[in-house]
C-alpha cells in the first residue's frame, strides 16, 4: 500500500507533453506568420506588427500601411488564413475522431458521407441556381445541406440494419450512401455540362478570398465540435478498446459514439461548404502526430487541432503563391506535398513508436 | 451475490444459452466449464449485459436491466479472452482506462484514481512495467495487466473468459493462484469460464457445466467432474484422480479400433 501511495504521481497517462505542445504552437504561429506574410503585395513584417498593435489600441503605436494595404491585410490576407487554420483544424480533428471511434486508420472525415452529400448540393447550386441567387452566397448552404442531409440518411439506414448495429454497419451505410449521391451528382453535372469546370475546381477545394463572412459562417461549427470532441477526448481512448470492453468500462457506447459522430461531422460539413473538398489532411495530419509521438487520442485529438491548423495555412500558401497570380486548388497541394512528406514519415518512424 | 434466473440467451433464433438457474455466493469462485459452444460466454456477456437477454440477473438483489452502465461497470469487471490492448498504449494508460466507471464522461483521472490504479499495478507486480508499451510486453504480462485493469475497476465481482487460454503452464498456475490470492484478500466474486478442466478443479470452489446453453451439473468439482458426465458432454475419454487433495482430470487414449 506505501509502495503505491508512493508511486501515484508516476501512475499517469501521457498527456500532451510540453515539448510536443510548445513545438505544436510554434508550429502554428510559424504558420499564421507565413500565411499573413505571404502574397503578391509585400507589406513587411515591421509594418504588419504596427499595424497589428495599432488596431489593438496600443499607445504610442500607429500603422505605417497606405489604406489599400490595410486592406490587403486586414480584409483579405488574415481572415483568409483564419478561415485556412479554423478548416484545417476541423478536418484533422474530425479525421483523427472519426479513426478513433470506427477503430479504423483509413477513416477520414467524409467516411459518413458528408463529402458526396456536400458535392451534390454545391453541383445542384452551380447548376440550377441563377446566378443573382448564387451571387447571395447560395452554395455553402445548398452544400452545407447536402452533407448534412447524406450523413443523416446514413445513419438511418445503419440503424435500419437489422444485424448488429455496429460501428462497421455504419461505416457499410455510408459507403452506399456515398455510392448513391455520387452518382446522382455526376448524373446532374452530365446534364448540364457548362458547369463541369465550376464544380470540378469546387470539388478540389480551395480557401476563399471572401473577407470575413465566411470565417463567421463556420466559426459556430468549428467551436462546437471542437468543444464536445475535446471534452470527450479520454472517453475516445477507451472507445478505442472496441464496443464490449468500452461498455463494461461503463460507456454508453452508442450515445457518446453519436455525439462524436454528430460533432465530428457537422464541423466538417461547414467546412467542406466553404472550401469544397480538401482532401488528405484529415488522414495525414492525425497519421503524422501518432506516429512522431506515439500518444494516445486524448493527446492526439489537441495536437491534430493545432497542427491540422497550422499545415492548411502553409498549404494555402503555397496554393495562392506557387504559380501567382493563379491559384492551384488546395487538394493537389494537400495531397502533392502531404503524400511524400507522409512518405518520409512511414519510413523514418520505427514500428514501436507506432 | 449473482442471482441467475431463467436465463436465455437467443443468437440467430437459436438459444444459445437456455433458462440457466444459478446463485454464485458472494467470494466465491465459479467455474463455467463444457464443450465448445456450450455457451459459456454467452453467459459471461449476458451477465455483463453486453447481450440482450430473456430472464432475470440480479446483483446484490438488484435487477441489472435497471442498472446504468456506469453503476454495472462499478459492480462488475471483464477480462476478455481476446481483449484489445492498443499497441501504444502504456500500462499505466491501460490500468487507468479501469477507473472510466468512476469518472464522469468529461472528467479526467485525480489523484484517487492514480491512487487506485498505482495500488494494483503494485498488487501485480506491474509497478517497473508502468510506462511500458502494451506492444512490447509478452503474453503473460499482458495477461497480467489487463487483469490489473480489472482491479482498478474497483468492482465486486469479475468475470473472466479463458483467463488462461494464451498462457504456458507455468503462467496459468500464477495467474489463478494470483486471482485466487486477490480474491482472498479483497472479497472478490470470481466467475470464469475455463477450458482446462484441472486447473478448474484445483481453483474453484463450484463448477457449472453447461452443455448446449442448458446446465447440466451444479457442484463442487467431485460432484461434477464425472467420468460419466464429462464422457456424455464432452465426448471424451478420461480419468478423474486424486492428486494431492484436488482432483485432476487425465485424458485416456483409448486403443484403436476398439469402439
Amino acid at each position: 500500500m506505501t509502495v503505491a501511495a508512493e508511486h501515484a504521481s508516476e501512475v499517469r497517462a501521457r498527456g500532451l507533453s510540453p515539448l510536443w505542445a510548445c513545438s505544436a504552437v510554434a508550429f502554428l504561429v510559424l504558420s499564421l506568420a507565413v500565411g499573413v506574410l505571404a502574397g503578391p503585395v509585400d507589406l513587411g513584417v515591421g509594418a504588419v506588427l504596427e499595424s497589428a498593435a495599432a488596431r489593438l489600441q496600443l499607445p504610442g503605436f500607429s500603422t505605417s500601411l497606405s489604406e489599400t494595404e490595410e486592406a490587403i491585410l486586414w480584409e483579405i490576407r488574415v481572415p483568409r488564413v483564419v478561415l485556412a487554420a479554423l478548416v484545417g483544424a476541423m478536418l484533422a480533428l474530425a479525421g483523427a475522431t472519426y479513426q478513433g471511434v470506427f477503430r479504423n486508420p483509413l477513416a477520414d472525415p467524409y467516411l459518413l458521407g458528408v463529402a458526396a452529400g456536400a458535392g451534390l448540393g454545391a453541383t445542384i447550386a452551380i447548376a440550377y441556381l441563377p446566378d443573382g441567387l448564387r451571387g447571395q452566397r447560395m452554395l455553402p448552404v445548398a452544400a452545407f445541406v447536402g452533407g448534412a442531409v447524406a450523413v443523416m440518411l446514413t445513419y438511418a439506414v445503419g440503424r435500419s440494419a437489422r444485424r448488429e448495429r455496429d460501428a462497421a454497419t455504419l461505416v457499410l451505410a455510408g459507403v452506399t450512401v456515398s455510392a448513391f449521391f455520387t452518382a446522382w451528382q455526376t448524373f446532374v453535372q452530365q446534364q448540364n455540362s457548362e458547369t463541369l469546370q465550376e464544380v470540378y475546381s469546387w470539388i478540389l477545394g480551395n480557401i476563399p478570398s471572401t473577407g470575413w463572412s465566411d470565417v463567421i459562417l463556420i466559426l459556430p461549427y468549428v467551436a462546437v465540435a471542437t468543444v464536445v470532441i475535446l471534452a470527450l477526448r479520454r472517453v475516445v481512448d477507451v472507445l478505442n478498446l472496441g464496443d464490449d470492453e468500452a461498455a463494461s468500462l461503463g460507456v454508453d457506447v452508442r450515445r457518446v459514439r453519436l455525439v462524436l459522430i454528430v460533432a465530428a461531422t457537422l464541423g466538417t460539413a461547414a467546412a467542406v461548404a466553404v472550401t469544397g473538398l480538401i482532401g488528405f489532411v484529415g488522414i495525414i495530419v492525425p497519421h503524422t502526430i501518432r506516429l512522431l509521438t506515439g500518444v494516445g487520442y486524448r493527446a492526439l485529438l489537441p495536437l491534430s487541432v493545432v497542427i491540422g491548423a497550422g499545415f492548411l495555412v502553409l498549404a494555402d500558401v503555397v496554393a495562392r503563391t506557387a504559380i501567382a497570380p493563379g491559384e492551384i486548388p488546395l487538394g493537389v497541394v494537400t495531397a502533392f506535398f502531404g503524400a511524400p512528406f507522409f512518405a518520409l514519415v512511414l519510413r523514418t518512424t520505427r514500428g514501436g513508436s507506432s | 451475490m449473482i442471482e441467475l434466473r431463467g436465463v436465455t440467451v437467443e443468437l440467430g433464433g437459436r438459444p444459445v444459452v437456455d433458462r440457466v438457474d444459478a446463485v454464485v455466493a458472494d467470494g466465491e469462485w465459479l467455474a463455467l466449464i463444457g464443450p465448445n459452444g456450450a455457451g459459456k460466454t454467452t453467459l459471461l456477456r449476458a451477465i455483463a449485459r453486453l447481450v440482450p437477454f430473456a430472464g432475470q440477473i440480479l446483483l446484490g438483489g438488484r435487477p441489472v436491466a435497471d442498472l446504468s452502465r456506469g453503476e454495472l461497470a462499478r459492480l462488475v469487471a471483464v477480462v476478455p479472452q481476446e481483449p484489445s490492448t492498443p499497441p501504444w498504449m502504456t500500462v499505466a494508460e491501460y490500468v487507468l482506462l479501469g477507473r472510466t466507471p468512476h469518472l464522469g464522461p468529461l472528467a479526467r483521472e485525480g489523484a484517487r484514481d492514480r491512487d487506485a490504479a498505482a495500488r494494483s499495478l503494485a498488487r501485480l507486480d506491474l509497478l517497473p512495467f508502468a510506462d511500458r508499451r502494451l506492444g512490447t510486453l509478452s503474453g503473460g504480462e499482458k495477461q497480467r495487466v489487463v487483469v490489473a485493469r480489472a482491479l482498478a475497476q474497483e468492482a465486486r465481482i469479475v468475470l473472466l473468459d479463458e483467463p488462461t487460454a494464451a498462457l504456458d503452464i507455468g503462467h496459468q498456475q500464477q495467474a489463478l493462484e494470483l486471482l485466487d490470492g486477490l480474491r482472498e484478500e479483497s472479497g472478490l466474486t470470481l466467475v470464469a469460464a475455463m477450458h482446462d478442466l484441472t486447473l478448474a478443479a484445483q481453483y474453484a470452489d463450484r463448477m457449472l457445466l453447461l452443455d448446449a446453453g442448458r446446465v447440466v451439473a451444479d457442484g463442487s468439482p467431485g460432484d461434477v467432474l464425472t467420468e460419466a458426465a464429462i464422457a456424455q458432454h464432452y465426448g471424451a475419454a478420461i480419468d478423474v484422480v486424486l492428486v494431492g487433495d484436488r482432483l485432476a482430470v487425465v485424458p485416456r487414449r483409448q486403443a484403436r479400433g476398439n469402439t
